[in-house]
């Protein structure tokens, strides 16, 4: 798709021509990322981070191959491998750090693109199917990032696929058997090893396709904006290229610079000391928790601690913990506000500050030793969690009088006066 | 429909989480938690400091000479370094004639087939080979150390929370245990009180027990701090001994990404300055 007033892609050269008539590759390219992809000229740095995250990826995926090249994925072996690379491949170590740092600025960069959707109504119509696509993206980046933790086969890698496992037994009757088929086992061992490592090397790709999906998707309807009001003429936009290439590629540099000061000076920070011990199965971690990124789910995950009626407490986390994620496929029909941008709702504004600041909550606690008083506050964090997406979003959507919007985007960036209150 | 299934599955979750708080917070009240003894006595790492920390740290190669010095006559009775090869030990000062006599009259000797029977057998090490280990396997290693594995060293300051901080409060660390420690945290026979340790005692005798236990030779007075920090330096470097590559390649591309970065955001500037030019006049 493309606004009417889209440049039209026009092959200069005999060879541009000639492609165009039989693969339209460069046309292709031209109308999503070039001048042929008008964009709204108002989208702040809040929208710089889909970018970083496709950077990321890729980052991911290079150091991943190269990685493979000397991994080797047998439970024997698999610890002194990753020390071979660190200390017998030549460079092995930066490739390797790059990759274990990368996972965490990948979703870094998820989280800030979700939370750039949750504010702004990028799930709402007509961009449903975008939003959509983009938790399937974040599901699968979780069962990546989980599998890839696994394969060093640490005491962490061991323990953290014990308990993640483990997780399924809590489902009746299948459960059991749902947790054998993942690990090809009652424990996990090579078989579980080697299947985690060919899984890890096909979600990314996996991953690439629903990216292609969700950018196929965005342009549809075309980007979103601060405003949240729908691009009315071609003065609200400006052609993605030069324009957004180079403020995103301005970015990309300042994403790298903190992604290497990270990952050159302080490579272990964000890891765990005990998966520089080798697997154990004989010795449990005093503290066993997961990479941080999946924190807050975590905190949700050990928040139940009493059954429910027939429902063990367990089984109610398992639920709870999938649900808190699931919950965002229901999003664009739970809010209904016709407003999109969180700037024009005050009482959204304030929830969904509170919804940040709880979320970073949930994130501590998770990462805490599971003992008082952290399982009181991730109680009380989680209870505000699906409170706010279950209860006060739909609520909201029809009690809020949200404020006067503009009447299009170029008289938001002009700081003319608002005038009549415009219908989305 | 999906709000009203939304609300009640999110007055379900929430409420169910409110009332385990609220069961959870009785029992607190009612029943606190006790303090336990090691969260009582236990001591966070000592602070030191070594030429390797920071951005810009680089190894002190006559400290882990001096280093491995206290290894090879302290702690490889019983302690392992096995990712660490001889040949590496060039990387900290030694030249190769050096590496080769230290690998040949390394105490325990390199296991092997005997070329002539077949018959497993073993010898003198090799500059390309890892430090042999001092047990066979880990069952004669417990069986030699009152049924405590004595852990492999290669990544020990990386392996453990405080880094090599804790290895050097560990070692300098031993001390009686205090007159109120309570009988249940009393080292047991073989086990030794060690305030730094997670559960206080610990069965690895004080390994630096006396001044001069090893004789340096460049003339460093061999006190136990000393030895202790020169251990621990040296175990840095064999857990990430590329870390003075790791600190130059970064400078080198912080450099490089600093200069991108800025011709990057003045491109974008030059770019956008007619937008932004269009926004202040139609302001004004």
């Amino acid at each position: 798709m493309s606004f009417p007033w889209a440049k039209e892609y026009t092959p200069t050269t005999e060879l541009g021509q000639w492609m165009d008539k039989q693969l339209p590759l460069p046309r292709f390219i031209y109308n999503s990322v070039g001048a042929g992809y008008p964009a709204p000229r108002n989208l702040n740095y809040m929208w710089n981070f889909g970018s970083l995250a496709g950077l990321f990826l890729v980052i991911q995926i290079v150091t991943g191959i190269i990685l493979a090249m000397h991994y080797a994925a047998n439970s024997e072996i698999a610890f002194d491998s990753v020390e071979h690379i660190m200390r017998d491949v030549n460079s092995g170590w930066m490739i390797r750090y790059a990759h274990a740092n990368g996972a965490s600025f990948f979703f870094i960069a998820l989280y800030m693109h979700i939370a750039r959707g949750l504010y702004y109504g990028s799930y709402k119509a007509p961009r449903e199917m975008l939003w959509l696509l983009g938790v399937v993206i974040y599901l699968l980046a979780m069962a990546t990032g989980f599998l890839g933790y696994v394969l060093p086969w640490g005491q962490m890698s061991f323990w953290g696929a014990k308990v993640i496992t483990g997780l399924f037994e809590a489902i009746p009757f299948i459960g059991k058997p749902i947790q054998e088929l993942l690990l090809g086992g009652f424990a996990p061992d090579n078989a579980a090893l080697n299947r985690f490592f060919s899984l890890h090397y096909l979600l990314p790709f996996v991953i690439v396709g629903v990216v292609i999906m969700h950018i196929w998707a965005l342009h549809i309807p075309g980007s979103n904006n601060p405003t949240g009001v729908d691009v009315k003429g071609p003065q609200d936009t400006v052609p993605f290229h030069p324009y957004y290439t180079a403020k995103d590629g301005w970015t990309v540099g300042l994403a790298l610079i903190f992604f290497t000061a990270l990952m050159f000076f302080l490579p272990n920070a964000l890891g765990h000391a005990d998966n520089y011990i080798p697997a154990n199965p004989l010795s449990t971690p005093a503290h066993i928790v997961p990479e941080w990124y999946f924190w807050p789910w975590y905190a949700i995950l050990r928040a139940f601690t009493f059954d429910f009626l027939f429902i063990p407490a367990k089984l109610l986390g398992v639920l709870a913990m999938f649900s808190a994620i699931l919950v965002w496929f229901f999003l664009p029909w739970l809010d209904k506000s016709p407003v999109r941008s969180g700037s024009f709702r005050p009482k959204f504004k304030m929830f969904y500050i509170i919804l940040v600041i709880d979320v970073l909550i949930l994130g501590y606690c998770g990462g805490a030793p599971a003992e008082e008083p952290f399982v009181m506050i991730s109680q009380l964090a989680a209870a505000y969690y699906f409170a706010h997406f279950l209860i006060i979003l739909p609520l909201l959507s029809s009690l809020e009088k949200p404020e006067p919007l503009p009447n299009s985007i170029t008289e938001s960036v002009t700081g003319k006066p608002l005038k009549t209150p415009a219908k989305n | 429909m999906v709000r009203i299934f939304g609300i009640l599955i999110g007055l379900f979750f929430s409420g169910w989480l409110l009332v385990s708080f609220g069961m959870g917070a009785v029992e607190y009240i009612s029943n606190p938690p006790a303090e336990t003894a090691e969260h009582e006595f236990h001591k966070e790492a000592k602070e030191i400091s070594f030429t390797s920390d920071g951005p810009l740290g680089k190894f002190d190669r006559q400290q882990l000479q001096r280093g491995f010095q206290v290894y090879k006559e302290v702690c490889a009775a019983c302690h392992s370094l096995r990712l660490v090869a001889f040949r590496n030990l060039e990387e900290i000062g030694y030249n190769e004639d050096e590496v080769k006599a230290i690998a040949a009259n390394w105490a325990i000797q390199t296991p092997d087939i005997d070329p002539a029977t077949g018959e497993m057998s073993t010898r003198p090490s090799l500059p390309a080979d890892k430090f042999p280990k001092p047990f066979a396997n880990n069952v004669a290693a417990a069986a030699a150390n009152n049924n405590a594995i004595p852990p492999d060293l290669s990544l020990m300051t990386k392996a453990r929370e405080g880094g090599a901080p804790y290895v050097y409060s560990l070692l300098t660390g031993y001390t009686d245990p205090p007159a109120n420690l309570p009988e249940a945290n009393q080292p047991g026979p073989g086990l030794h009180y060690n305030p730094y340790f997670a559960n206080l005692n610990l069965a690895m005798a004080p390994p630096l027990a006396a001044e001069d236990q090893v004789s340096y030779s460049d003339g460093t007075k061999a006190s136990i701090n000393q030895m202790a920090e020169d251990v621990s330096a040296f175990l840095i470097w064999s857990a990430e001994p590329k870390l003075e590559e790791r600190h130059q390649a970064g400078w080198a591309v912080l450099a490089f990404l600093l200069i991108a970065t800025i011709l990057a955001y003045l491109s974008y500037r030059t770019i956008w300055a007619d937008v932004k030019a269009e926004k202040k006049k139609k302001a004004a």
